[in-house]
C-alpha cells in the first residue's frame, strides 16, 4: 500500500508540475541549440532541399537568432508545423520561436499568449486568375469560384473583400498549396487567392506560368513576422533586437563580407551594432558580438531577402513595401544606442 | 499487550476479502478521477498564466468566412457555432449518403462472389481485392484528381436536355420549387407511411392467429407512391423547376452537387463496399448448406427458402461486423478536408480553428462529436441486431 502511494504521489507530482521554466534564454543556452518552428514547405520563407538543408528568409529569421544567442547559426532545430499546429506548439514551449510566415494580428497577439517580435516581410493578398478570362480587375469577380489554402488569414480577407463590394463567390478549401494550385489548373476555380509572395511561388510552378497573372489589387495587410510566447521579455527583446539589428546593418550597409572591417571603422552607430563599442550585447544578456555573428554568419536583411525571394531566384520578388524606408520602401528599424 | 490469541482469531479488516476489493476499486476510481481533474486543472492555470484565451465565447462571435456548401442557412455573418453546425450536418450527410450507398453495393457483391455464373463471382473478386488493398485517401485523390477534376471548363459543360450539366465544378441539376397545393401531396406521403407501418403490425397479426396473408408491400407501395403521385397529377402538378443557366463565371439556379462531395461518396463507398461484401459472402456461408436442403425437403420454394430461412440468420453473422464497418466509413469521412470537401474537420477544425486559435476547445468539441456519433452507430446497430438475433426459447 506504501509503495502504490508513493508511485501515485510521484506520478502526480509530474502532472501538476507546471512547465513553466526560469527563461526562454537560459533555456536555449542550456540546450546548446535553438527550436525553430517554420512552415512544412514554402519556398522562399521555409523549405527543406533534397539534402535535408532548410532555406528561406523565415529560416534566416532563426538562424540570426541562434548566431546571436549560440554564436552558431547552424544551432537550430527546425521544426516543420502545419498552420493548425502553429500556435499550439509554440504555446506548449515546443518551440522557442515561430518564424512561419505568420501574419500579425489583433486576435494572434491578443488572445493566444504570444507576442510578434516584428515584421520580417510585408505581404498582402491578391488574386491569380487564368488569362483566357479577360478580367482586368478584381472588381469584375462577381460570381467567381476562389481556391484557397487552408489555415490562413485568407479566407476571412477574402470575405470581408467581397462583402464590401457587394459580390457573391464560393471558396474551395484545400489543404495544401499544391492541391490548390492543381485546383486552379484544372479549372475547378476561376481565381487563386493567397499572400501576393505565395501566387508568384504558384505561379512560377504552373504548367504554363504564362497562362496566368496576378491582378493588381491587395486587398489585405499581411505583416509578417517571428513570434514568441508572452511573459518572457527577456527574450522577446532578444529576437525583437536581432531582426532590428539585421534591418539597422541593411540600412548601414553593414554586410556578411565587410562586417569585421567595419566594426573597426570609424562610425560610432555601427561600432554600437557591432559591438566595439558600449554594451547592447550585454543589456541583452548576450554576448558583445551578437549582432555581429549575426550579420556574419546570416548576412543582413537585404542579403536574407536577396538570397531567397529576391529578383534573382524563381520568385522573383522585387523589395517593393520591403525596401528601407529611405528607398521607398517601409522598412524601418529603431536605433542601437 | 493484549491477547494474542483474540486478535488473531479474527481476521484483520484490510486482509478481509470483501473490504479490499471495495478498498482497492474505490481507491483506483478516486485515482482516475484526480488523475483527469488535475490534468485538466494543471492546463486550464497553465493557459490562463500564458494569457491564452479559454472558454467557449467565441461560438457567440462572427465567423466572417464563407463555406463551399451547407445545408442550412449560412454566410459571412453568421456565428462561429453555426460553422460548427454546417460542418457537422455535411459530415453527416457524407456519412448517410456512403453508408446507404455501400450497404447496397456491399450486398450486391457479396451475393455476386457467391454466384455460380464464373464471370460474376470473379468480377467481384478482383473488385474486392482491388479496392479494399488500395489506401482510401489515394482512392479520394484519384476520383478527385484523375476523374472529376478532368471534366471540362464550365463554359463547355455536358449539357443533358438543357436542364443538367456536367463540368469540372460540379453537377449541376434542375431544382424543384413547390407551388401552393403540393403541401396536400406532402401530407398524403407522410400520411400513407404512418398507415402503412399500421397495416403492417395488422397483418402480422393476422397471419399469426389466422394463416391467412396480406400483400402488405403492394399495398403500402400503392399508398406510398401511388396515391400521392395521382393526386400530383390531379392537382395540375404544383411544381415548377429551377433550370440552372450559365451566368458569368459559373451556373446560378437549381441544385449543385460540388465534385468534392462526388468523389469522396464514391471514394467512401466503393471502398467500405468490398469489405462489406466479404463480410456479406462470410455471412451467408456461415449458415450450413443442411438449412437450404431441409427448408426444399419441406417443399419451400428456392426464393422463400433464402429470404425466410438463409438471410435472416446470414444476418446474424453480418452484423456485428457491419456496425465496425459503418463506424469506419463515418470516422474516414475526415479524409473530407483533403480535397475540400467542407465536413466537420475541415471547416471547424480548419478554419475557425486557425481564426480564433482556441485549439483546445475546438479539438474537444470536434473529438466529442465524432465519439457521440460513432455512439449512436453502434447502439442503433446493437438495437438492430437484438432484433435479429435468433430468439431462443
Amino acid at each position: 500500500m506504501k509503495k502504490t502511494f508513493t508511485v501515485l504521489g510521484v506520478v502526480a507530482a509530474a502532472m501538476l508540475a507546471t512547465s513553466a521554466s526560469a527563461g526562454t534564454l537560459e533555456d536555449v543556452k542550456k540546450r546548446g541549440t535553438l527550436s525553430c518552428g517554420v512552415s512544412t514547405g514554402l519556398p522562399g520563407f521555409s523549405i527543406q532541399d533534397e539534402k535535408g538543408n532548410w532555406t528561406g528568409l523565415d529560416v534566416d529569421t532563426c538562424r540570426a537568432v541562434a548566431a546571436a544567442v549560440l554564436a552558431d547559426a547552424n544551432k537550430v532545430r527546425f521544426v516543420p508545423l502545419t498552420a493548425k499546429e502553429r500556435f499550439t506548439a509554440l504555446q506548449s514551449g515546443e518551440i522557442d520561436i515561430l518564424s512561419r510566415n505568420t501574419t500579425w494580428t489583433h486576435t494572434r497577439d491578443t488572445s493566444l499568449g504570444l507576442n510578434f517580435a516584428g515584421v520580417n516581410y510585408y505581404d498582402g493578398q491578391g488574386f491569380l486568375v487564368q488569362k483566357a478570362l479577360g478580367v482586368k480587375s478584381a472588381l469584375e469577380l462577381d460570381g467567381a469560384s476562389v481556391c484557397i489554402q487552408a489555415g490562413t488569414t485568407t479566407e476571412l480577407n477574402l470575405a470581408d473583400y467581397f462583402r464590401e463590394h457587394g459580390m457573391k463567390y464560393s471558396a474551395v478549401v484545400f489543404d495544401t498549396s499544391d492541391q490548390t494550385r492543381e485546383g486552379f489548373e484544372a479549372a475547378r476555380c476561376d481565381i487563386l487567392t493567397s499572400d501576393q509572395s505565395q501566387l508568384y511561388a504558384i505561379r512560377s510552378k504552373l504548367g504554363n506560368p504564362g497562362s496566368a497573372m496576378v491582378l493588381p489589387e491587395v486587398i489585405s495587410k499581411e505583416p509578417l513576422g517571428p513570434v514568441v510566447r508572452q511573459g518572457d521579455d527577456a527574450w522577446f527583446n532578444i529576437v525583437k533586437w536581432t531582426l532590428n539589428a539585421l534591418i539597422n546593418a541593411d540600412e548601414m550597409g553593414v554586410t556578411s563580407a565587410n562586417a569585421k572591417d567595419m566594426s573597426m571603422g570609424t562610425n560610432p552607430g555601427i561600432k554600437r551594432l557591432l559591438g566595439t563599442e558600449g554594451d547592447a550585447g550585454a543589456k541583452l544578456g548576450l554576448s558583445a558580438d551578437w549582432a555581429m555573428n549575426a550579420v556574419i554568419q546570416v548576412g543582413n536583411y537585404g542579403e536574407m531577402f536577396d538570397r531567397n525571394v529576391g529578383p534573382k531566384t524563381p520568385l522573383a520578388i522585387s523589395r517593393g513595401l520591403n525596401a528601407l524606408w529611405n528607398k521607398g520602401g517601409i522598412l524601418y528599424a529603431p536605433p542601437v544606442r | 499487550m493484549a491477547d494474542p490469541v483474540k486478535t488473531q482469531s479474527k481476521t484483520a479488516i484490510w486482509n478481509d476479502p470483501t473490504f479490499r476489493s471495495i478498498a482497492f476499486q474505490v481507491i483506483a476510481g478516486v485515482a482516475i478521477v484526480w488523475t483527469f481533474w488535475a490534468l485538466f486543472d494543471n492546463t486550464m492555470t497553465n493557459m490562463e498564466r500564458r494569457g491564452i484565451t479559454t472558454g467557449f465565447a467565441f461560438l457567440n462571435e462572427t465567423s466572417g468566412f464563407g463555406i463551399l456548401m451547407s445545408l442550412i442557412e449560412y454566410d459571412e455573418t453568421h456565428t462561429y457555432g453555426r460553422t460548427f453546425l454546417v460542418g457537422l450536418l455535411n459530415t453527416l450527410l457524407i456519412s448517410v449518403l456512403g453508408i446507404f450507398a455501400a450497404t447496397i453495393l456491399g450486398f450486391i457483391l457479396g451475393v455476386a462472389r457467391l454466384s455460380r455464373n464464373w464471370l460474376i463471382s470473379k468480377i467481384a473478386a478482383v473488385y474486392v481485392e482491388i479496392l479494399r488493398n488500395i489506401p482510401l485517401l489515394l482512392q479520394i485523390f484519384f476520383w478527385y484528381i484523375a476523374v472529376l477534376q478532368t471534366l471540362p471548363h464550365p463554359r463547355k459543360s455536358f449539357n443533358f436536355a438543357d436542364s443538367f450539366f456536367l463540368n469540372a465544378r460540379g453537377f449541376y441539376v434542375p431544382g424543384p420549387v413547390p407551388e401552393s397545393g403540393f403541401n396536400i401531396v406532402l401530407v398524403l406521403f407522410f400520411t400513407a407511411i404512418i398507415a402503412t407501418v399500421f397495416i403492417a403490425r395488422w397483418a402480422r397479426k393476422r397471419q399469426d392467429l389466422t394463416g391467412q396473408q396480406f400483400p402488405v408491400f403492394l399495398t403500402g407501395f400503392g399508398l406510398i407512391i401511388g396515391v400521392p403521385v395521382v393526386i400530383f397529377f390531379i392537382l395540375g402538378a404544383p411544381m415548377s423547376f429551377d433550370y440552372p443557366a450559365l451566368k458569368g463565371f459559373n451556373f446560378q439556379g437549381g441544385i449543385t452537387v460540388i465534385p468534392e462531395l462526388i468523389a469522396l461518396w464514391l471514394a467512401l463507398s466503393m471502398y467500405t463496399a468490398a469489405f462489406i461484401g466479404e463480410i456479406v459472402r462470410a455471412g451467408i456461408q456461415g449458415v450450413s448448406h443442411g438449412q437450404t436442403e431441409a427448408a426444399h425437403a419441406l417443399g419451400i420454394r428456392h426464393n422463400p427458402t433464402l429470404r425466410l430461412v438463409i438471410v435472416p440468420q446470414a444476418m446474424r453473422i453480418i452484423i456485428p461486423p457491419l456496425t465496425s464497418q459503418y463506424l469506419n466509413l463515418a470516422k474516414n469521412s475526415s479524409l473530407a478536408t483533403a480535397i475540400g470537401y467542407p465536413d466537420l474537420v475541415g471547416v471547424f477544425m480548419g478554419t475557425t480553428l486557425n481564426q480564433t486559435g482556441q485549439a483546445l476547445e475546438i479539438v474537444a468539441m470536434t473529438m466529442a462529436v465524432y465519439l457521440v456519433m460513432s455512439l449512436l452507430i453502434s447502439a442503433f446497430m446493437n438495437w438492430f441486431n437484438n432484433r435479429m438475433a435468433l430468439v431462443e426459447r
